[in-house]
C-alpha cells in the first residue's frame, strides 16, 4: 500500500513574501554595482606611491635588449611578485621580503669547475668588463607578463672564469635556505631549497644573465636580491632568485617546479603557445597593465635567438 | 522574533553581504587592485562565493544545534548573495579572461578539471536560484523542492575541488574551506544517523536502497 507522507517542508521553512519581493530590488542594485565596477577599471590608477628603491647602479645599455616594448612600471615590478620563499600571495614577498639580508653575501661556485669557490657578488661582477641593462619580456607560467629592464651580466662570462671542466654538461642553481631569513620555508609548500637547473649551452646563450638589478638600481629583496638568474624565454620559475650555489654538474639536475608536479613544469619550461599547462592555455597571455590579452609568442619571442638551441627536439615531449 | 527586529537584522545582512563588492569598486576607483586587477577580482569575487555558500549551508545545522528556528529566515537571502557573487566570479571569466570567445571557453570546460568542477558548482546554483521564491516552493511541492535544493551540497563540493585544482603549490586556503564544507557536510549525516536511529520506521521500506 502506498502511503502517502506529509510534506518535509516546515511552514518556517517557506520565505515571508516581502523578502523574495525584495529580490527585484537586489537585481537592481546588483546592476549597478556592476556599472561601478567596470567603470572603476576604466578609470586610471589614482596616486600610485612610488616603492622603496635600490641603490643607483653604473651600467650601459646592451644591444641584446628587447626593442618596441613598453616597460612595466617600477611599482608593478615590486609588488606583484611569486617568491614563494616569502609566501604564495602575489604581494606576499613585498610585504614580507625585508627580512631577507643581503649583506653580506657568497655564491658557491663548484662541482665540475677548476676555479672552485666562495665568490662574493662583488667578485662575480668583476668577471664581465661592466654591468648590462637588458630589456626582456618575462613571462609567467600564469599567463601573465611584464617587460623588464635588467641591470646584469651575462652568465657565459662567469662560466668562462670559472673554467668548467669538460665533465660539466649542465649547471644547478640553489637559492638560499634559512627559514628565519624567509619565512616561507617554514612550510613544505615547494622542498625548500628552491633549485634550478640549465643545459649547458643554454647557461652560456647570451640572452641568459645573471641580474642584480632592475631600472638601474639594486634588486628589492622580493625580486631575488641580491643575485639572481633571467632567461627571458623559459617561464618565470626558471629565473632563480636570491642564488648561494652555482654546480657544475654531469647529470640533468632537479629542479623544485618540476619536483612538485613533473606532469605540470618539465625541465626546459620554454615558453611555448602550443604546449598548454594541464590547467589551463599557455596560448595567450596578460600584459600586466593591458586590459585585453595578447598572444604569447614562441619562446616568449626569443625564436630567432634560441630556437637553433632546440633543433629537432620534441618540443612537447621535453616541455 | 518581532518582525521589526527580523528587518533591521536582514538589513545589516544585506550591508554585510555587499561590503565585498563595495570593497572592490573602492579598490578599482583608487587604483587598489595592484598590478593584475583582474586576477584580483576573479579571485575576490569567486573567494565570497564560496563563503557566502558554506554561510547558506551553516543555517540549517546552526539552527538544529541552536535551536534558534528564526535563523533560516535568512538562508534565502544569504543564498542569494554566494549565487550574486559566482554571477560575477563567471562574468570575470566570460568577459575578462574570455572575452566571449564561445569555442575557447568550451574547450577550457571541457579541457580543464579545474575549470570544469567550476562551472558545474555554478550551474547547480541558477536551478536553485530561479526556484527561490515562494511561489516555486508552493509550484514544485515542498518535498520535490528540498530535494533539489540538495543540489547545493554538490555545488559546495565543486566550489571547493574548484580552488583546490587551481592552486599552484599551497592549498592551505582551499583545505581550510574543505574543511569547513566537511563540518558542515558530516553534521547532516550526524542528524539524519540520528533521525533514523531515533525513529527507524520514519521513511517507508521502497526507499532504502
Amino acid at each position: 500500500m502506498l502511503i502517502k507522507k506529509p510534506s518535509d517542508i516546515r511552514p518556517s521553512e517557506i520565505t515571508p513574501k516581502e523578502i523574495y519581493l525584495n529580490r527585484r530590488t537586489f537585481m537592481k542594485e546588483a546592476a549597478v554595482t556592476g556599472a561601478v565596477l567596470a567603470a572603476s577599471r576604466i578609470l586610471p590608477a589614482l596616486g600610485a606611491s612610488p616603492s622603496p628603491s635600490g641603490e643607483r647602479l653604473q651600467f650601459r645599455k646592451s644591444e641584446l635588449s628587447t626593442r618596441g616594448e613598453e616597460l612595466t612600471p617600477l611599482k608593478d615590478i615590486t609588488t606583484y611578485n611569486n617568491f614563494y620563499e616569502f609566501g604564495s600571495d602575489k604581494d606576499d614577498p613585498s610585504n614580507n621580503a625585508h627580512t631577507l639580508r643581503t649583506v653580506p653575501w657568497t655564491v658557491s661556485i663548484e662541482g665540475e669547475v677548476k676555479k672552485e669557490k666562495l665568490y662574493d657578488v662583488e667578485s662575480i661582477l668583476k668577471m664581465h668588463p661592466s654591468l648590462e641593462e637588458r630589456v626582456y619580456r618575462l613571462r609567467c607560467v600564469e599567463a601573465w607578463s611584464m617587460v623588464i629592464p635588467w641591470i646584469g651580466i651575462p652568465l657565459a662570462s662567469v662560466i668562462k672564469a670559472v673554467e668548467p671542466t669538460s665533465k660539466a654538461k649542465y649547471v644547478a642553481f640553489q637559492t638560499l635556505y634559512d627559514p628565519n631569513q624567509m619565512p616561507g620555508q617554514k612550510r613544505w609548500i615547494l622542498r625548500w631549497p628552491y633549485v634550478e637547473g640549465l643545459r649547458m649551452d643554454e647557461a652560456l646563450h647570451p640572452l641568459t644573465i645573471l641580474a642584480v638589478g632592475l631600472y638601474g638600481e639594486t634588486l628589492l629583496n622580493q625580486n631575488g636580491a641580491p643575485i639572481r638568474l633571467v632567461v627571458p624565454w623559459k617561464y618565470g620559475y626558471k629565473s632563480i632568485k636570491s642564488i648561494v650555489k652555482i654546480r657544475f654538474v654531469e647529470k640533468q639536475p632537479p629542479t623544485s617546479w618540476n619536483l612538485a608536479a613533473p606532469e605540470e613544469y618539465g625541465f626546459y619550461s620554454n615558453v611555448n603557445p602550443e604546449v598548454d599547462h594541464p590547467r589551463w592555455s599557455q596560448a595567450r597571455e596578460r600584459r600586466i597593465g593591458e586590459f585585453f590579452k595578447r598572444k604569447t609568442l614562441m619562446f616568449n619571442g626569443y625564436a630567432d635567438q634560441v630556437a637553433g638551441l632546440y633543433a629537432g627536439v620534441d618540443l612537447r615531449k621535453y616541455h | 522574533m518581532t518582525r521589526k527586529t527580523i528587518a533591521v537584522a536582514k538589513t545589516f545582512i544585506w550591508v554585510a553581504c555587499l561590503t565585498p563588492l563595495l570593497r572592490l569598486g573602492w579598490k578599482g576607483l583608487t587604483g587598489g587592485l595592484g598590478a593584475n586587477p583582474i586576477e584580483f577580482i576573479t579571485l575576490s569575487t569567486g573567494t565570497w562565493t564560496l563563503v557566502f555558500l558554506l554561510a547558506t549551508l551553516a543555517i540549517t545545522p546552526l539552527r538544529r544545534l541552536s535551536g534558534q528556528s528564526w535563523l533560516i529566515r535568512f538562508r534565502r537571502l544569504v543564498g542569494l548573495f554566494s549565487f550574486f557573487y559566482g554571477v560575477l566570479h563567471f562574468i570575470t571569466y566570460v568577459w575578462l579572461d574570455k572575452f566571449f570567445d564561445v569555442q575557447d571557453m568550451i574547450k577550457d570546460v571541457a579541457k580543464r578539471p579545474f575549470i570544469t568542477a567550476g562551472f558545474l558548482a555554478f550551474l547547480l546554483l541558477v536551478p536553485l536560484a530561479a526556484t527561490s521564491t515562494a511561489g516555486a516552493i508552493r509550484w514544485m511541492g515542498g518535498r520535490r523542492w528540498q530535494l533539489l535544493h540538495r543540489l547545493i551540497y554538490v555545488s559546495g563540493v565543486s566550489a571547493v575541488v574548484h580552488f583546490w585544482w587551481k592552486v599552484k603549490a599551497d592549498v592551505r586556503k582551499p583545505a581550510i574551506y574543505a574543511a569547513v564544507l566537511g563540518i558542515l557536510l558530516g553534521l547532516r549525516l550526524v542528524f539524519w544517523i540520528h533521525a533514523r536511529l531515533s525513529n527507524p520506521g520514519a521513511r517507508p521500506t521502497r526507499h532504502r536502497a
